[in-house]
């Protein structure tokens, strides 16, 4: 007990200490690494890279706490853990069962690594003890491995919800599970003295221990397998462990053909992080930009200065001259053409259905695609693509989730296998493309709805910001099922979205108030969660969404309203962003100029002519600080928007989430 | 008094049809309406301060039963009442200290001549005196007002001897016209409230800065044009004011008078606050605890000043300066309009026929006009006397109105 107590009350010192002096032999290149802890844990290990259980370098789950006396007593009770059956069994039903694991089993299983590597084993993990318990507990929802369904029971509520997505996956070995699950929650000093009570009763000490150090090196087999493979295919592809940093640095110093790797991997990664959105005020790309335009735009002239980096466009005749040449044009492919149309137009309008749209125009142009003599598909395609991008952002902005998509695309693109054929290759695409829809979009949608209609309760009054096709999939299910609830409905200009949901829930009989955002603070007192949609959250926790939204949430969270924020899961997005300046979309000005009253119309448009003082701003997002949200339901599960990185990290990653 | 009597009732009807907007006009017509209801009063010869502060009384509940959000009229009510108080006061100690009232015993500072003649009745006078000319406390109110006070000075003096009615006279003239004069005083400062206010502005405005404001008020257009005159270059953002549009009509005054000006929609004011210097708003009226009622989102603009440390600055004339404390003010203090403002009748015609039908309304529109920001969210109140604190008002309030009147 007083050596856990004191590995725990001195997590930094150790910390510092074992990074930066006592190391042991295997750690040549330790100069290179990164700060992070755990991967170097896993690294010390990393000559035994050929065993199965060995090839330990994957960097994020750190092992729950474990002590010296810890795994002192274990290595007594059970020098050589039973890697066996059951545990290779597991390691292959269960794929991507993946990290979870401790590293230790793997030391004392070999019992090669020095014995120094224990200690710094059980200081490592238990300096990190914050981290690993926050992430792994946010983490527990995306194991599709069954061995959570225990710990989720335990830990607190965001999982034990989140478990309904998984619960599907869950799959396994019954004992195997459950004490996995018990080891892997082991993350607090308390808990584990619970759990260790509980497990007491069947099994004695020593045994208890094989089992664990069996299961976790069974789960660490896995894993290493898991990451090799994920490196195979980082081969092939390697653009996708590129995106975190830290993962490829970890990588780097465990093999030696990795390092070789390093400056594709290098190349690669740079391809793959976000491009930095155009800034129109840099006058050179602009020029450059407007050479290979389709869309001819006409910049306005009266713009606000504040936001000069955004672009925004006269709006009328574009539309005609494109719509006339539509036949003639052969650079673009007609579907996507057509929905670049309906974008400039604005006749599509919701993020998801905007990119459902352009998914499917790409998904006919890939079909009709043809790839020209003498050029390779993945690049000859990657580039049209572009090229189709390139138009659509012509046409409007794109979205967060948009991008995100096009992403998804490239991806898939660039994984082809060389050797299929083009037909099989479009083919391949194809589905791929409607699995995205299908699976990111639809059922996504499907998934949030279930989540969230059980934070509906009967005799709320919901709140509700414009038009979320989710919020009001949620709203006439939660009808529909039965609940009985208000729905306050606050809408605002120019676009006045919210008129549109307040006449689908009345025509389906929903009982709905109507008012417009400035009459938030009266509407408030009577509201009792607020649920919002979103067209991105970005890593910092912060929503982007339609204009008003912050306000919306400001206000619930100074009246102590929680506030929902259901948002399917690809369109997180790795940016941060702290204001709605810097990014943000400008919408015509002049439907902010056109008031709808009688009051003022004719000698409106008088003054806007020949007036240059006075300027009119249609924003159409703004981001939302993560402090206003309470929860984000997502197809993954309900969970803080502190956890949106941990999301966006791992999820993509394990090509999940994308 | 027929043609008063007709105007109290015409006024009423304005103010029940919501004819009069803007709390300045309502301001100004009330107390003008005021000032004839007093001129044509025939005063009788005892106890006339009583008198004209009946009949003050019984057209002001008319006018405030008649719009009771308008704090205005209650305001400006009040107002007059205080200077009837004042006024007959002031007599009072004049006409004490011709008469010598008083006896050596006391040595307050109005008491310090020497009494010779009404022992009897002296030492009520002085206590009224004093309680009135003392700014209100606890004591004061509990000790009795002083309009109890004055009546029995005037009925004994009214009764007592011939060189006092001949001195009551000339003091009933004279009360009259102090008073009419008194209400001109007060026309002439809500008129210029503007002036005042705008004077200040150069003692807040900076060079480039960017001033947030919320709908429309005149004592803002003037504020921000005065800053502008004295060749301060800013930029003013212009929150539209949905569903009134007011907004809108700001943006034109400010841009004819030369100023950068850019329109947003409500919903972006968070957005562009972090941006914003200074949010500058025109009152609807300041309650007594230093909250205030402006125009509906106000509340909005103030949370999210809040929470980017952004100045939230309140204009408000005197006559805004309201003596009651808010109880549930959002509510009570609030006024629904129309719910074409914000929906089509015509298209949701349907919907509407739908909800009737079933017995409960199943769409109902909220239109508010009046928001209410607690004290706390506010940073300055600029008045035409200068800068407060939302916790000082209070007591800056104490000084226009007599505690008697708060309960009219």
């Amino acid at each position: 007990m007083d050596t856990r107590r004191g590995a725990l009350a001195v997590p930094k010192v150790r910390r510092v200490g074992f990074f930066t002096s006592i190391e042991p032999p295997p750690d040549s290149q330790r100069p290179n690494r990164s700060q992070s802890g755990p991967v170097e844990a896993t690294t010390s290990s990393s000559p035994l890279s050929n065993s199965p259980s060995g090839n330990l370098i994957s960097p994020v789950l750190i092992p729950p706490s474990r002590h010296r006396s810890d795994n002192l007593t274990s290595r007594a009770a059970a020098p050589v853990p039973v890697p066996g059956p059951s545990a290779f069994r597991r390691h292959l039903a269960h794929d991507r069962s993946l990290h979870v694991g401790s590293y230790n089993p793997a030391d004392s299983l070999l019992g090669t690594s020095p014995p120094s590597s224990i200690g710094e084993f059980s200081e490592d993990s238990v300096s990190l003890f914050g981290f690993q318990r926050s992430d792994s507990a946010k983490l527990s929802s995306s194991f599709p491995n069954g061995g959570f369904d225990l710990t989720l029971a335990v830990r607190a509520p965001q999982e034990s919800e989140s478990r309904i997505a998984n619960s599907s996956a869950s799959q396994g070995i019954k004992k195997n599970v459950e004490v996995s699950g018990k080891s892997e929650t082991v993350t607090t000093q308390s808990k584990k003295e619970k759990e260790s009570k509980s497990l007491k009763e069947k099994t004695s000490k020593a045994e208890r221990r094989a089992i664990q150090e069996a299961q976790r090196a069974a789960k660490a087999a896995a894993k290493g397998e898991g990451s090799r493979r994920a490196e195979d295919s980082g081969r092939a592809n390697p653009g996708k462990a590129a995106k975190q940093p830290q993962l490829k640095k970890e990588k780097l110093p465990v093999t030696s053909s990795v390092s070789e790797k390093k400056a594709a991997v290098e190349k690669e990664r740079k391809m793959d992080v976000p491009q930095t959105q155009m800034q129109y005020d840099d006058k050179n790309r602009v020029e450059k930009a407007k050479k290979r335009a389709v869309v001819e735009q006409t910049e306005s002239k009266n713009k606000v200065e504040l936001f000069l980096h955004l672009p925004q466009y006269e709006r009328g005749n574009q539309l005609l001259n494109l719509s006339s040449n539509i036949f003639t044009l052969d650079t673009i492919h007609h579907a996507v053409y057509k929905v670049g149309l309906l974008h400039l137009a604005g006749d599509i309008s919701g993020d998801n259905a905007r990119c459902i749209a352009m998914l499917q125009a790409f998904q006919e142009a890939i079909q009709d695609y043809t790839t020209p003599p003498k050029k390779d598909l993945t690049m000859d395609l990657t580039a049209k693509i572009n090229g189709y991008v390139s138009f659509l952002i012509e046409c409007r902005p794109l979205s967060m989730s948009m991008g995100n998509a096009i992403r998804f695309l490239k991806n898939q693109i660039r994984k082809l296998p060389g050797n299929l054929s083009e037909s099989e290759a479009k083919a391949s695409l194809c589905s791929e493309i409607g699995r995205f829809i299908g699976e990111k979009i639809v059922l996504a949608d499907k998934v949030i709805v279930q989540h969230a209609v059980t934070k509906i309760r009967d005799g709320e009054v919901l709140l509700t910001y414009g038009y979320s096709c989710v919020v009001e999939m949620i709203l006439l299910y939660a009808h529909e099922i039965g609940k009985k609830f208000r729905v306050v409905i606050v809408d605002s200009r120019p676009n006045l979205e919210g008129q549109k949901l307040l006449r689908r829930l009345v025509t389906r009989g929903l009982d709905c108030t109507y008012t417009h955002i400035n009459g938030i603070s009266y509407i408030m007192r009577e509201a009792t969660r607020v649920f919002l949609g979103a067209s991105s959250i970005f890593s910092n926790g912060t929503l982007y969404s339609r204009v008003g939204t912050a306000c919306v949430a400001m206000v619930a969270n100074a009246f102590s309203v929680p506030v929902i924020v259901c948002c399917e899961a690809y369109k997180f997005h790795e940016r941060v962003l702290l204001d709605s300046i810097c990014s943000n979309e400008l919408g015509d000005p002049d439907a902010i100029a056109n008031i709808p009253s009688f009051r003022t119309n004719a000698k409106h448009s008088k003054t806007m002519e020949n007036k240059k003082n006075l300027q009119y701003l249609n924003l159409m997002y703004d981001s939302t600080p993560s402090e206003y949200i309470s929860m984000i339901v997502t197809d993954y599960g309900m969970i803080p928007p502190t956890s949106i990185p941990v999301i966006v990290r791992e999820y993509r990653r394990e090509h999940l989430l994308l | 008094m027929p043609d008063v009597q007709s105007m109290v009732v015409e006024f009423v009807n304005k103010l029940r049809k919501r004819k009069i907007e803007g709390s300045q006009a309502t301001a100004k017509y009330t107390v003008e309406l005021l000032r004839s209801v007093i001129s044509q009063h025939r005063v009788p010869h005892a106890n006339q301060a009583a008198a004209l502060i009946d009949a003050v009384k019984a057209v002001g509940e008319q006018l405030v039963a008649a719009n009771p959000v308008e704090l205005a009229v209650g305001n400006v009510v009040r107002r007059v009442l205080h200077i009837i108080r004042e006024e007959d006061l002031s007599l009072t100690t004049a006409a004490m200290a011709g008469l010598d009232l008083l006896d050596a015993s006391d040595d307050d500072d109005e008491d310090n001549c020497k009494g010779i003649g009404y022992p009897a009745m002296s030492a009520a006078v002085v206590a009224a005196a004093r309680s009135t000319l003392r700014p209100p406390s606890l004591q004061t109110l509990l000790e009795g007002t002083p309009e109890s006070a004055t009546v029995p000075y005037t009925s004994s003096s009214g009764a007592d001897s011939e060189s006092k009615t001949a001195d009551k006279s000339s003091i009933t003239r004279k009360l009259k016209h102090d008073v009419i004069e008194g209400v001109n005083q007060l026309i002439h400062e809500i008129a210029g409230c503007h002036e005042q206010i705008a004077e200040q502005a150069i003692e807040h405005i900076h060079q480039n800065e960017v001033i947030l404001t919320l709908g429309s008020s005149r004592t803002v257009l003037e504020f921000l044009c005065a800053a502008k005159e004295k060749k301060r270059s800013f930029r003013v953002f212009v929150a539209e004011g949905a569903p009134r549009y007011q907004g809108h009509l700001l943006a034109k005054e400010l841009v004819a008078r030369g100023l950068q000006t850019t329109v947003i929609t409500d919903s972006a004011v968070f957005a562009m606050i972090s941006r914003v210097n200074m949010v500058i708003i025109g009152a609807h009226a300041v309650m007594a605890n230093g909250g205030v009622i402006g125009p509906v989102g106000v509340n909005m603009a103030a949370l999210a000043a809040q929470k980017h440390a952004v100045p939230f600055v309140v204009l408000a004339g005197s006559h805004k300066l309201c003596p009651l404390y808010p109880h549930n003010p959002e509510v009570l203090l609030n006024e629904l309009r129309s719910p074409s403002e914000l929906l089509d009748f015509g298209e949701f015609s349907d919907c509407l026929d739908f909800g009737a039908g079933s017995g409960s309304p199943l769409l109902q529109v909220v239109n508010p006009t009046f928001d209410y920001v607690p004290p706390n969210l506010v940073s300055l109140f600029i008045t035409d006397t200068g800068g407060h604190n939302p916790s000082y008002m209070y007591r800056l309030i104490a000084d226009y109105y007599s505690a008697d009147d708060l309960v009219m």
